[in-house]
This record gives structure tokens, C-alpha cells and sequence, in this order.
């Protein structure tokens, strides 16, 4: 059998809705494909009749600043966001995090609304974007809903969007101030799958030297990705040193249970690497807030 | 949908299921952009949409409705486009960079890595090295010509910039390079390569080809109790189903052991999860795997065998008629009892190798069409064309004249297309239907079912005295075969007789047991055996250097073998032992970098996390097939009547540049053109049998067919030209074009005829027998060559997370002579970042006889990014027998590369890597105890 029968490219995203509702046939969004595609190809999603393309539509290409929010249209691809000066000003864990996932040639193709809507508990844009507390916007017949990142994961490979109604259409980031700053860091293996050990992403907010403001985000910590805010709790009101590092370390190791993954990393290597990663991407994001570390 | 592909518009309606690089190949017919993965991993298949590259193979072709597509069969016209003097036929400064920098080899992934570095020119005039290695990322070399890659984009780059030349490349020749042989000189197919018309099996099209699947077991081990294919037979566009039944000839095939089923039948056994119970052929490939769908097998599953120790055991299933054990192969020389009681150190440590995988680009592809007449042509990519014509024509119940096979460009090799893949079931399926039959392997079927690269567990243990003085050495090693033999004893004979490394010792015994078992088979992967055996104990060196408290370099320099030593299968070395000189050269070079204690790990500058170190490895590898087998090869050398010469022999061309060496060889004793050289090879009806390509036996064995064959020719042609002008044949000139003598002169194309009327033969042909050598235990010459190496690798540890990279290899290499030197390098680079992946990244995992490395992803060959700076010498130290003093070089220089960075990693880790490839949590370990931070 064909990978699918039937590509609609979309024009408008009521017209790929409008698909979506109507087939009666197994259907499905694609954006960049290059997971979608491969996991249909390899047996890991079952056979899909129609694939609705929403790489077509004007309006997820859109990036820009809008109503005071970065907003980010769903179908950027990755090489776009990585290479965005506004992205770079506003979202520097997302734009570090685009240019890591896959190669060059996989970043003129995926995009940020596919790696997000796939669901995995480590993807790079869906953990940068958790730090950076984005509203993701989701477009069904009944109009346009914001929705916390946190709220669109409910398991791995499961996102929270309605498969028939919803369409991820974008991301809205509050844009940067002064004394805030964020980055993104990730441990791979040099051998077996290309899924980062660990990748972990951190905004904050400076006032002088204290932290007025902490988010971290690691994946993959849960079976959906998930912020470590006891880490973050630890932090909050304290300056940057080795020791409050170390604190919030230990509330991170306390309310995150990470695993063992076959041919991946063992879970004592994979709590090593969330210390190193947590220290370093710490001082990463005040360095990118401004702070003279 | 309307867009455009290298400028030409094209209305069509995308197809189901259709990616972009199935349209460009199949319906518009360019097949220069290839398919290495069809999984988005290894960048091949990258075309240029609207100015960005992409992997087409992951690209729905509905997607390019108003698109622009550039593939690498339109570059040289949109150079001629955008440049201000176009010139008509004149390629991009890329595509002649390529070509002159030797950065073409197979030539697989030349168009994915030639676009790719098209559109990085095309927006940033710029470029540096790390902004190429950042571009190339996951655009894979298997050839890994990475170094001479990336110095030709800098090239293009500079040329495109100014308007001037591509500027040459900085390779050095021969020492003392002769008219032809040790001169750079560039790939005949280099052009096709770059230009995208050079065809690979998977190109071919023939009318009504059908398509073919393979119905395998996917269990370990089994008994086949049941098979029903009628359901598949009855599927519309099915044009058959074959099982063991229904094969006319012989139902095993092998190289040496037919041990291994075309097809299983009922009530036999399976072996490992790649076997075949019924093949289909049907008039698309979707039609061929919809009809696997419906074949039901049914199996009495049995205990997997999964590794040799287990096989050995008295208990465990017995695979084959014969047992388990596939061969004990001895070692003995002295007595290492004797040995180890007069040592005062004495060191012992059990290492282990994995599995690892070709990985060559492109997958496995065969192509049958039934002639007329009855006979047979099989269309495919094969190491060895006259031992696939034996073992299709007896599978097919023929004569092997009945069978044809036309050998295509291969898509890498290094070992992995010795064995049968697909050539018996497409013959067996194209003499059923009466048509042309393409059996085309995915990635996944490919990594499956090929032999793989030996898994062993080795433990050495050495005797020396206080001053370095090796005494005994003592080695026990088990070999992992998998399923079948394919050239598993061979292979590990190769590992027994190299794992007491490139050293005199008095007392030396080696016993290793090559066993069956139920993962995937084990066979001939470059390095073959003696790269296992070496890792083992060339890490043992360095053990006991320490335990010495001796320079590890000054202990190797010490054992090393030289001209009047005797090998520890009793062997006197004769002549060409270029070791010491070999390991002074990286030596030197190594202690200029790294300064006087390069093995002592050092800080580094802004990297507080990271620690440094230098690693050194000596090796040796055989030339030819030794052991007592009968080495040789033929050639035939032509003149033809438009004055041009024909080189012939059915040796492979795999991308190591075989047809460049013998072509510098006849230009050589010719005296000719280079290019009025050209040169046939792989086919069986039209070439001579060349032997296998496999021991580095090519360039020594065929080489020297074609040097006596052209010698042959030379004084045919000086006969007859003596007679005509009325002097001595000695007295013939030739050069060039022309022969001479005195004030005669006559163009090559009047010699030919002038050959012809006088009734002498414009062709020579010459059956090359290499020296005898001996069978194992026999003492004796076990090979008439052996090539040497030495290699410093520094390393870079991160002590916070156990990340190894590796920043520089010095490599120095004897090749006996650099006949081919552009060749060379790319044998030289691609051996050593080949050895870095068995050190660092590569790792085929099988469990419990499942294979988990089933797809590329999760095969990790190095990329551009992780490719350290290479500092090769070449040492040339001229065996007697080989074409102008050289030998094999093929394999060698994998060898001392694992050695040299694990030794590496343990100077700055202090980890002792016993088990490949690195793991970095066990050297994360070494920095914080086990501990988390």
C-alpha cells in the first residue's frame, strides 16, 4: 500500500479543517512530515488515506511581532526559526533548539508546529517553547483557543488537539524584556537513535544578580514534556552559584523520575547529564539575560 | 500541479504515496539523484527546492506545486545561466573541484553532497570549513572522503569568488613517480559522477521489468512447518511465487561453504531472521510487498544461539549438519608456556568487538533478464562477478556460461558484496516469468540480511621482560559467524594469525573458534579479522607499556618486525617491512603537536571540562589471500584500431579506484596517454576473471595482470613494427600516440591495422599467478605481502558528561609503492574516519538473534562534524612481486586507527575502553567515581 492515497495542500486553515471534518476516510494533518511520514513507512503509525498539508497556508508562515507577543505561524520550518533574528531576540532557547534538530536538510523541511503537535516527551522545540511559556494556538470550525504548552501533551506521542477539529496553527511568546534571557542545551549519544539523552531549556528573568524569575524545562523527564518547577522554586530569589545550582539540582532529581532507555542512557548517566545540562544552561540563559557571569 | 525541474515546466498529477525522489527518478527519468536510506538520515538524495536543499526521499511530490526543483543533471546548465561567461558543457566549479580534488569515489552520495554545497554557495560567498561540516551534516560518505570533500567546496568556492581556476589539490605524489603510475590523475567515471549520468543497477530500466520481494522468516531460529503462498499467487499483478520447491539447481550457495539456502523449505531450518522461504515477483514493487502480506508461514520456534560462547557449549543447538563450530584455528610458535614461566611481566585482558555494518550507501540491487537464447544476464554491484556466475547458474540448474553478469558501479563496498544478496532470487524469478526482474533492498532489508563484521570476545595475554622484550603471547578468541560461514574462516584466521600484533615474539599461541550462531551472518568487512585482533592487542601494548613503565612508542619500536624477522605463523619477511619507519614518522610528527609527554592528559584553554591526550597504535594487514590459496587474476590489454588501449578483467570497482591503478599500469609500460587508457571491468562474458576483490589483493594481483598483459602487448607491437621498419624490436619507441624508431614514425590507430594485416594479435592477455604461499601451520609464507602502519590519534574527553571527539590523526602508511596517489588519499582518509566509527559511533546491536539496528537511524556512521584533522605520510618501502614495488592498502589503515584512540581515551580518561565502541557513560564514570555530580 502507498504511504497515503489522497494530499490535500491547503489553502486556507477552515479549508484544511474543512478536509479534516469531511474525509471519511483515515485522515491526517501533515506539516513537515519527516516524522509522520517515516513512522507510517516503518509500521510505528497506522496507514493513512488522506494527509491534509497545511505547509500551503499564508497564515502559519507568519512571524512576527503581534500584539506584543512573538508570534510564530505552526509551518515555519526549523532552518527559518533558527535563523530569525526576532527569534533569536526574543526565543534564544528556541532558535538554538531549531538548529539542532536533524540535519540541514530535515530543517528545510520540518517544522516547529509538526515537532510540537508529534508529541515526544524530548523534542527540542516543544521543550525550548515550554520554557518560554508559549500559548499555543489552535484553530477548530468553533474559531481560534490559546492553550498553555503545558496542556498539549496528554502521553507520548499523544497530543492534547482534537485529530478531526483542531489544527496547531502557531505559537505566541512574550517578547523579551530587560534582564531576561534564555537557552537550550541537549546530550546526545554518539551511537543508536538520534534522541537526545537528555535536552534541557531555561528562561529567566534577572533583576541585578538575583533570579526574579526561573523556568526550566527538560525532556525527557515524564511522558509528556514538563517543566521542573521545584528546580525552578529553588532558584527563584537566589544569585547564581554553584550552590544554588546544587539546590536546585537536588529538588530537580526529587520530583522528576528519570529512566533507563534501552541502547539511550542509563538513568544514573541520564541524572548526571541533568546536572551538567541544568548548571550550564543556567548560566547559558542569565549570560543571554545580560548577566556577567 | 505545474512546476519546474532544472528549468523545464511539467504539468503532472502526483501519484499516491509519492516522494519527490520517485518522481525524479522514475517518471522524469533522473537518476542521478540517488536513494541511499529513504529515510531521511543520510543525504544522498538531497535535490535544491526554491534554492533550499532538502532529502527528497522524505518530500511528498504533491508538495512542489509551483516549485522550482534543481537536481544535479541541470547544476552545470544553471552555472551556465548565472555565470557571466558561459561556456556551453562547462561544469560548475563544484562538480570540477570534485573531480580534480580525488573527492569522487563510488560517486553514491557525490550529487547529494554536491547540492548540498551548491546551496550553501548560492547564499553565503563566504564559506569556512566549519560552515561546510555545519551544511554537510547528514550528508554521508560512506567512502568518507569527508577531508578531500570539504577541501574541494573551499576550492569551488575560491573559483567562483575570483573567476579563476579550481585550484589543484594539495596531494602529494609518489616519492619517485614515473611516467604514469604515482602521478595524480583523476577517476575515468568521475565525470558521470558529478554530472549525474553515472549509472548504478537501481538505474536501470529494461521493458516489463517486474519487481521483486523476499518473503524472510524474521525469527532466529526455527523450523519452516507450513508455507501457503496460493493467496499471493492469486493477487492481480503477481507474475510469481517461488519456494524451495520450486529452485531447478542447488538449493545452498557460499563462498567457500555452501552452507546457506536460497530458500528454506519446508521442514528445514531457519537460521537467523533474514532468511528466505518464498520470493515474488509482480509488476510493482507495492503489488510485490502487498503479496508478502499474504504468504503464511508457520515455524516451530527453537533456542537462539546468540553468541559463539554459548555455541561451543555442549548442550546448545546444533545449527548445522556439521555442528556449531565453523573452524578451531591454531596458531603455534614455540612455546608459550616456556615463554610466559622466563618472563618478569606478565599482563592479561579479555576484550570485546561488536557487530558492525557496511553501511555502503547503496543498498543491494540486482537485476536478472532471461535472454532469448536461454542464457541469463544479472545487472548487479558485485565484488566477486565470476563466483555470483557460478552460484546463480547452479542455483538455476545451468552452466555457468548460461549465465551472464554485467557488473554496474557500486555504491561502496568495503566487503559487504562478496556474498550472494540478491542475484539468485531475481535469476530464479525472471527464468519463472519469462522477464527482466529488479530485486531492489531497502535500507532495512539491507541491514537485515547482508554479512556483517565478526563480534568477537578476545583475551590476550602477554609475557615481556623488563626491557620490553615481548616473550610469549597467548590469545583465545571467539568469533561470532552468525548464521552461515560466507567467509567467516577465512575472516577469523585472519584475526587469529594478526593478534599478535606487527611483532617478533619467540613463543606465540593463538586458538580462536569461529562459531555459528543465529544472528545475522559475519563475512568480509575491510580490515578483516586482523582489525579485531589488532584492537586487542595493540591496547595490550599499551597495558604493558604502562605496567613497564616504558614509552609505549618506544616498546612497539622495540618488537617491531623487520626485513629477516620471522611472523608468528613462522614466516621470514623478506623484504618491503616499512613498520619502524612508519612509527618514527608519526612519532616525530606526533611529539612536533603534542609536544614530550603527548600520552600525559592536559587541560585545555576555556574548556575547563575537557582533558587531552595522544594515543599511538602500530599494524599489519596480509596482501592477497595467502594461507595457501591459489591467488591470481587475468587481464587482457587491447589495442584498439582508433588508437586507443583497452584494459579488461572482471576485478571490481568499488570506488577504491582499482580501474585508475590499472589504467596508470598499462599507461605505464605503454608509454601512453593516460587518457587513451580505458578500462573494462566486471563483466563475465567480456572480461577475464580477476578474482575477488577482497584482502587487498587488487592492485598487487590484477595490477600485476595488467602489467604483463601490457608488457605482452608492448612487444607485440614492437615485433611487428621492428619488422616493418627492418631494426630490433628493442629499438621500438613508444610514446604516446605514436610508435617510432629513428625517423619512423606511425600513429598508434595505423599500428593497429598494420597488427591486423600482418595476422599478430592486437590483444594481450595475461593469467597473473600470484607467489605461493602456505597453508596455515605450515610455516612458510602464509602471504607473499603484508602492508604496515603506525598511528598517533589525540583525543578531547569531556570529564562532565564523557563525550569523546577526536581532533587529530597522524598516520603514516607503506604501501610498498602510491601507485595511484589521489586514490590513495581517499583509501588513506576513508580508512581512518571508517576506523574513528568503530571506535566512536558504530554498533550493530542484536538481541537475542533481533536485530535492533534495523534502520539507519540508529546505525551511526560518522558525518562531516565529527571528522578530525588527518596527517598522512605515505612510507614506501617496495615489495619484490608487487606492480612496481606496491601492495594492498586498502584495509590497513582501519586497523591502527581503533587502537590509537582508544589508547587515546585512556591517556586522558584513564578508562580502559575493553569493549567497542566507547561508551561514554563508562568514561563519564571514570571522572566522578559512578557518582552523580
Amino acid at each position: 500500500m502507498a504511504t497515503w492515497q489522497y494530499y490535500h495542500n491547503s489553502s486556507t486553515t477552515n479549508d484544511a479543517l474543512k478536509v479534516l471534518k469531511n474525509t471519511s476516510e483515515s485522515v491526517k494533518i501533515i506539516s513537515g512530515g519527516t516524522d509522520l511520514l517515516l513512522d507510517i513507512q516503518q509500521g510505528r503509525h497506522e496507514e493513512v488515506h488522506t494527509l491534509v498539508d497545511v505547509n500551503t497556508v499564508p497564515t502559519m508562515h507568519v512571524l512576527e511581532i503581534l500584539d506584543g507577543y512573538l508570534h510564530i505561524g505552526a509551518a515555519n520550518l526549523h532552518r527559518v526559526i533558527a535563523q530569525s533574528p526576532l527569534v533569536k531576540e526574543h526565543a534564544a532557547a528556541l532558535a538554538t533548539a531549531s538548529g539542532l534538530i536533524g540535519g540541514p536538510q530535515v530543517r528545510n523541511i520540518g517544522t516547529i508546529g509538526g515537532n510540537v503537535a508529534h508529541a515526544l516527551p524530548a523534542a527540542d522545540g516543544t521543550i525550548a517553547l515550554l520554557c518560554l511559556n508559549a500559548q499555543a494556538d489552535i484553530a477548530s470550525s468553533n474559531g481560534f483557543r490559546q492553550v498553555p504548552m503545558a496542556e498539549l501533551f496528554l502521553g507520548p506521542g499523544k497530543s492534547a488537539l482534537k485529530p478531526k477539529e483542531e489544527i496547531l496553527t502557531g505559537f505566541d511568546i512574550a517578547l523579551r524584556k530587560k534582564g531576561e534571557g534564555s537557552a537550550f542545551n541537549r546530550t546526545m549519544r554518539p551511537q543508536g537513535v538520534a534522541i537526545a539523552i537528555l535536552n534541557l531549556a531555561v528562561w529567566i528573568s534577572m533583576r541585578a544578580d538575583v533570579i526574579a524569575d526561573i523556568r526550566i524545562a527538560a525532556g525527557p523527564t515524564g511522558p509528556v514534556p514538563r517543566r521542573l518547577t521545584a528546580a525552578e522554586n529553588a532558584l527563584r530569589g537566589k544569585t547564581i552559584t554553584d550552590k544554588t545550582i546544587a539546590g536546585a539540582y537536588e529538588a530537580a532529581t526529587g520530583e522528576v523520575q528519570l529512566r533507563t532507555s534501552r541502547h539511550r542512557a542509563t538513568q544514573a548517566y541520564r541524572q548526571d547529564v541533568l546536572g551538567n545540562l541544568l548548571e550550564k544552561t543556567i548560566r547559558e540563559a542569565a549570560v543571554n539575560a545580560g548577566v556577567k557571569l | 500541479m505545474k512546476f519546474t525541474v532544472n528549468e523545464k515546466e511539467y504539468t503532472m498529477e502526483p501519484q499516491p504515496g509519492e516522494m519527490l525522489s520517485t518522481l525524479l527518478r522514475e517518471r522524469l527519468g533522473l537518476t542521478g539523484t540517488k536513494i541511499g536510506c529513504n529515510e531521511a538520515e543520510c543525504g544522498v538524495c538531497t535535490v535544491i527546492v526554491d534554492g533550499d536543499p532538502i532529502v527528497s526521499c522524505t518530500y511528498p511530490s504533491a508538495r512542489i506545486d509551483g516549485k522550482e526543483v534543481l537536481t544535479i543533471e541541470g547544476l552545470a546548465d544553471w552555472y551556465a545561466r548565472h555565470s557571466d561567461k558561459p561556456i556551453a558543457g562547462k561544469l560548475h566549479p563544484l562538480q570540477e573541484a570534485f573531480i580534480s580534488h580525488g573527492a569522487v569515489q563510488c560517486g553514491f552520495c557525490i550529487p547529494g553532497q554536491i547540492m548540498t554545497a551548491h546551496a550553501l554557495l548560492n547564499e553565503h560567498s563566504e564559506v569556512t570549513s566549519d560552515s561546510i561540516r555545519y551544511a554537510h551534516k547528514d550528508t554521508l560518505c560512506r567512502c568518507a572522503g569527508y577531508p578531500t570533500i570539504e577541501g574541494a567546496i573551499l576550492s569551488a568556492a575560491k573559483s567562483l569568488k575570483t573567476g579563476k581556476p579550481v585550484e589543484p589539490p594539495h596531494c602529494q605524489s609518489s616519492g619517485k613517480p614515473l611516467h604514469s603510475v604515482g602521478t595524480l590523475q583523476v577517476r575515468p567515471d568521475a565525470v558521470a559522477k558529478v554530472n549525474g549520468s553515472a549509472i548504478f543497477t537501481d538505474d536501470l530500466q529494461f521493458e516489463g521489468m517486474l519487481h521483486a520481494r523476499v518473503k524472510r522468516c524474521l525469527i532466529p531460529h526455527g523450523f519452516l512447518r507450513k508455507l501457503d503462498v496460493e493467496a499471493a499467487r492469486a493477487l492481480p499483478g503477481v507474475k510469481a511465487v517461488l519456494t524451495a520447491a520450486d529452485i531447478p539447481g542447488r538449493q545452498n550457495h557460499g563462498l567457500f561453504t555452501l552452507d546457506w539456502p536460497a530458500l528454506v523449505g519446508i521442514n528445514e531450518r531457519v537460521r537467523y531472521v533474514g532468511d528466505a522461504v518464498a520470493i515474488v515477483a509482480a509488476e510493482t514493487r507495492d503489488i510485490a510487498s502487498e503479496a508478502l502480506k499474504l504468504i503464511k508461514a508457520e515455524y516451530e520456534e527453537l533456542e537462539v544461539v546468540d553468541n559463539p560462547i554459548r555455541a561451543l557449549e555442549k548442550d546448545a543447538p546444533q545449527l548445522h549438519e556439521k555442528g556449531n563450530t565453523l573452524k578451531h584455528i591454531k596458531v603455534r610458535k614455540g612455546d608459550v608456556e616456556k615463554g610466559f614461566a622466563a618472563s618478569e611481566v606478565l599482563v592479561e585482558h579479555t576484550f570485546h568487538t561488536p557487530t558492525t555494518e557496511h553501511a555502503f550507501l547503496e543498498p543491494e540491487c540486482s537485476i536478472a533478464v532471461p535472454l532469448a537464447n536461454g542464457r541469463m544476464e544479472v545487472y548487479v554491484g558485485s565484488q566477486i562477478p565470476y563466483s555470483d556466475r557460478e552460484q546463480t547458474a547452479a542455483a538455476l540448474g545451468l552452466e555457468p556460461e548460461q549465465v551472464r553478469v554485467v557488473g554496474q558501479l557500486m555504491g561502496g563496498g568495503f566487503g559487504g558484496k562478496e556474498d550472494i544478496a540478491g542475484q539468485i532470487h531475481a535469476a530464479l524469478l525472471a527464468q519463472a516469468a519469462g522477464k527482466p526482474v529488479k530485486l531492489l533492498f531497502d535500507r532495512h532489508e539491507s541491514l537485515l540480511v547482508h554479512p556483517k563484521r565478526h563480534a568477537t570476545q578476545i583475551t590476550v595475554k602477554v609475557g615481556a621482560m623488563k626491557d620490553g622484550t615481548l616473550k610469549a603471547v597467548q590469545t583465545l578468541l571467539y568469533g561470532d559467524t552468525g548464521a552461515y560461514a560466507s567467509l567467516g574462516e577465512k575472516v577469523m584466521a585472519r584475526a587469529t594469525t594478526h593478534s599478535s600484533g606487527p611483532y617478533e615474539i619467540e613463543h606465540v599461541k593463538a586458538d580462536c573458534y569461529a562459531m555459528y550462531t543465529n544472528n545475522p551472518p559475519a563475512g568480509a568487512f575491510r580490515g578483516f579479522g586482523a582489525l579485531q585482533g589488532q584492537f586487542a592487542i595493540e591496547s595490550m601494548m599499551d597495558i604493558l607499556a604502562e605496567k613497564l613503565g616504558m614509552d609505549p612508542v618506544a616498546l612497539r619500536r622495540k618488537n617491531a618486525l623487520k626485513v629477516g624477522g620471522v611472523t608468528n605463523t613462522g614466516q621470514v619477511l623478506e623484504d618491503s617491512v616499512g613498520l619502524r619507519e612508519c612509527i618514527d614518522k608519526v612519532d616525530a610528527e606526533m611529539r612536533r603537536l603534542g609536544g614530550k609527554n603527548p600520552f600525559k592528559a592536559a587541560a585545555v584553554k576555556e574548556k575547563p571540562d575537557c582533558r587531552r591526550a595522544w594515543g599511538f597504535a602500530a599494524a599489519y594487514k596480509n596482501t592477497g589471500l595467502g594461507g595457501g590459496a591459489p591467488d591470481k587474476a587475468g587481464a587482457e590489454v587491447e589495442l584498439r584500431l582508433d588508437g586507443s588501449y583497452q584494459v579488461r578483467t572482471a576485478s571490481a570497482e568499488l570506488g577504491q579506484g582499482l580501474v585508475t591503478v590499472l589504467r596508470l599500469i598499462a599507461a605505464e609500460e605503454l608509454q601512453a596517454d593516460v587518457n587513451k587508457v580505458d578500462v573494462l571491468v566486471m563483466d563475465t562474458d567480456l572480461t577475464p576473471d580477476g578474482g575477488p576483490t577482497t584482502a587487498s589483493r587488487q592492485s598487487y594481483v590484477t595490477g600485476n595482470a595488467a602489467l604483463y598483459a601490457a608488457r605482452k602487448l608492448r612487444e607485440t607491437i614492437a615485433a611487428a613494427m621492428a619488422k616493418e621498419w627492418k631494426c630490433k624490436p628493442e629499438e621500438i619507441l613508444l610514446k604516446d600516440d605514436n610508435v617510432s624508431f629513428a625517423s619512423n614514425r606511425m600513429p598508434l590507430s595505423q599500428v593497429a591495422e598494420l597488427l591486423k594485416a600482418q595476422g599478430a594479435d592486437t590483444m594481450a592477455f595475461f593469467e597473473y599467478n600470484a607467489p605461493e604461499t602456505k597453508p596455515l601451520g605450515e610455516g612458510g609464507n602464509m602471504h607473499f605481502a603484508y602492508s604496515f602502519a603506525a598511528q598517533a590519534a589525540e583525543v578531547e574527553v569531556n570529564i562532565r558528561t564523557g563525550e569523546v571527539k577526536t581532533l587529530r590523526i597522524v598516520a603514516a602508511n607503506d604501501v610498498g609503492k602510491a601507485l595511484n596517489p589521489l586514490g590513495l588519499q581517499g583509501q588513506v582518509e576513508g580508512g581512518i574516519i571508517m576506523g574513528m566509527g568503530h571506535a566512536l559511533t558504530e554498533e550493530y546491536i542484536v538481541e537475542k538473534g533481533i536485530p535492533f539496528t534495523d534502520h539507519l537511524a540508529r546505525y551511526r556512521v560518522p558525518n562531516f562534524t565529527q571528522v578530525p584533522e588527518i596527517i598522512s605520510q605515505v612510507v614506501e618501502h617496495p615489495t619484490g612481486g608487487g606492480p612496481y614495488g606496491a601492495k594492498g592498502v586498502g584495509e590497513i589503515v582501519s586497523i591502527a586507527t581503533i587502537p590509537a584512540i582508544i589508547n587515546a581515551v585512556y591517556n586522558a580518561s584513564g578508562t580502559r575502553v575493553d569493549r567497542l565502541p566507547v561508551d561514554q557513560e563508562k568514561v563519564r564514570a571514570s571522572f566522578s567515581g559512578g557518582q552523580a555530580v
